[in-house]
């Protein structure tokens, strides 16, 4: 099983790098996964995002199409794009503690 | 020797072909690539696949290079304590440029890229036509990126819910049926397309092809969603004395394709006239002629006599939308929609069709629902308003026996309500 080391703090992750263990995730968890994911600080836009993704995820077990994504945040996929440099899928759902998202978003 | 033992992959090398497997043997003794043991592994887990009749290859990961949602596919090997050397094996897509034309230096650079920072193996070319580099880390990926982008000012291609990367015929590179710069468009739509290219969002993925011609070397009309194909308006250009030129044997027929053997004498009736699927042409023993309404241009008579006809001057394309290969319903071929277009740059008419079509298809379509299946999910009809078009009898193969086109209750006079049996007074069964 691989690991990710963030800020001395070991977590168990798949090979793509999403969180094993979903009951792990907080907000604290959250900020150290975006560390990885290229995001240096996260901003209330990018809240935003990750609850809504979470909410989805915790709501109906899949993460939610990126056209429902950009029309429930408001959000262009390019703005998506700056706040996560990787993507919706790899970026947002990681960060969001979601699974391996597969190939929905 | 290399270091597993392939008893039954070496049996690929045998015969007079060419074989992928002496070409993987090559990249491992060359053995010049990043990943050292990446081939020589390749080889062993593809030998124990095929022993034990199941692969080895986990299901599809993700990753990818930052502000790209596509691009790279995501490749885990099953047995990494086995052979450690495709662990990781990730694919990338690489856009290939218009028609596929290289230098060899081009090429030399490509290569030599992927050996600095991958198994060294590439696919030239995948099916949608990207340059393929098999296999690397995800530590690597950023690294190919950085230099493929900044020293050979190469783009990746698609993948995923994207646009795919668009790929063109030859064209008018070099190819004398193209109707259209089909190099040209590509690029074009390529350019104006980059954000889905590049970032899915798509239903499922959507593809571009460009063929010059209706012999279709892109297969246009089998594999792309919306297929874009030359043809002409006006009638095909005849040159009499080529044709007679033909008919006396002085001109070889389909360009010499037939050397090697002795297919006899050219027979101009057999092998035109009558193979013409709409029968619209005829030999009176002087002067061939072809009723130009009826052709279809299926492109045979010209294939056979390029010297003597040509295709006419009014040139442009038509436009088909839902080819795609099986997936939930059996494979399909795109369907007529715009009978002639003109092609010239900035295509905006092409863009304007496109922009329609995923409107409909982003707000309509289920998750991995290709546009081919939505249309037959919603029918042609239904399409057809989104398009803003109307129904013509080109859109259907036999317009009297397959008429899948249905009045609407506003279009009918007295709509649904009429008394029938005051109809059948008047006209019986
Ligand atoms: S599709 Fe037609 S125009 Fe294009 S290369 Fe083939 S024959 Fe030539
Ligand atoms: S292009 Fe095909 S349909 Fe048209 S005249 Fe030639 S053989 Fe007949």
């Amino acid at each position: 099983m691989p690991t990710l080391e963030i800020e001395g703090r070991t977590f168990e992750v798949d090979e793509d790098g999403f969180l094993q263990d979903p009951a792990l995730w907080n907000e604290e968890v959250a900020r150290l996964f975006a560390k990885s994911e290229g995001i240096a600080e996260m901003t209330e836009e990018h809240w935003k995002v990750v609850n809504y993704v979470r909410n989805y995820y915790l709501e109906f077990n899949i993460a939610p199409m990126v056209r429902k994504l950009c029309k429930d945040t408001g959000f262009k996929l390019k703005k998506i794009y700056d706040l996560f440099p990787s993507g919706p899928a790899k970026g947002a759902c990681k960060v969001a503690g979601l699974p391996k998202p597969t190939g929905c978003v | 020797m290399g270091k597993h033992k392939t008893p039954m992959l070496d049996e690929l090398e045998k015969g007079p072909w060419p074989s992928f497997v002496s070409d993987i043997k090559q990249q491992a003794e060359k053995g010049k690539q990043a990943l050292k043991d990446a081939p020589d592994d390749l080889l062993g887990v593809m030998e124990l696949s095929y022993k034990d009749k199941v692969t080895h290859w986990k299901h599809g990961g993700i990753v990818g290079v930052f502000g790209y949602g596509g691009g790279v596919i995501g490749r885990y090997c099953d047995q990494p304590e086995k052979f450690p050397g495709v662990a990781h094996f990730h694919t990338m897509r690489v856009n290939q440029p218009a028609s596929k034309f290289y230098s060899t230096k081009f090429l030399r650079d490509l290569c030599n890229l992927w050996e600095r920072y991958g198994s060294g193996l590439t696919n030239m070319h995948g099916s949608t036509g990207d340059i393929i580099f098999l296999g690397t880390t995800t530590d690597n990926l950023e690294r190919v990126f950085y230099d493929m982008t900044h020293e050979l000012n190469q783009d990746l291609g698609g993948s995923g819910s994207n646009l795919r990367t668009p790929s063109c015929c030859v064209g008018l590179a070099r190819c004398e049926w193209a109707c259209y710069d089909t190099e040209e468009a590509c690029h074009e739509l390529t350019m104006e397309y980059q954000d889905e290219l590049h970032r899915p969002a798509f239903p499922y993925k959507f593809k571009f092809k460009f063929d010059g011609c209706p012999n279709g070397c892109v297969a246009a009309i089998a594999r792309a969603d919306m297929s874009v194909i030359g043809t002409w308006k006006d009638d095909i250009r005849i040159d009499q004395a080529a044709v007679k030129a033909y008919v006396g044997g002085e001109i070889k027929p389909n360009g010499g394709a037939h050397a090697g053997k002795d297919w006899g004498k050219f027979d101009i009736v057999e092998e035109v006239v009558r193979l013409c699927p709409t029968g619209c042409m005829s030999w009176d023993g002087s002067t061939l002629k072809i009723n130009n309404r009826e052709c279809t241009r299926c492109m045979h008579c010209l294939n056979v006599m390029p010297r003597a006809l040509r295709p006419g001057t009014e040139t442009g394309a038509s436009i088909l939308f839902g080819a795609k290969a099986p997936i939930l319903e059996g494979a399909q071929l795109s369907t007529l929609t715009i009978p002639f277009i003109r092609m010239e740059p900035p295509f905006e008419e092409l863009k304007e069709l496109v922009n329609k079509v995923w409107d409909w298809w982003m707000e309509e379509g289920k998750n991995r629902e290709r546009l081919g299946e939505l249309i037959q999910r919603e029918s042609f009809q239904k399409f057809l308003e989104i398009m803003e078009l109307s129904p013509d009898p080109r859109m259907v193969s036999e317009p009297r026996s397959n008429p899948y086109i249905f009045w609407k209750e506003e279009e009918v006079e007295g709509g649904w309500t009429r008394d029938i049996k005051d109809f059948r007074a008047k006209h019986q069964r």
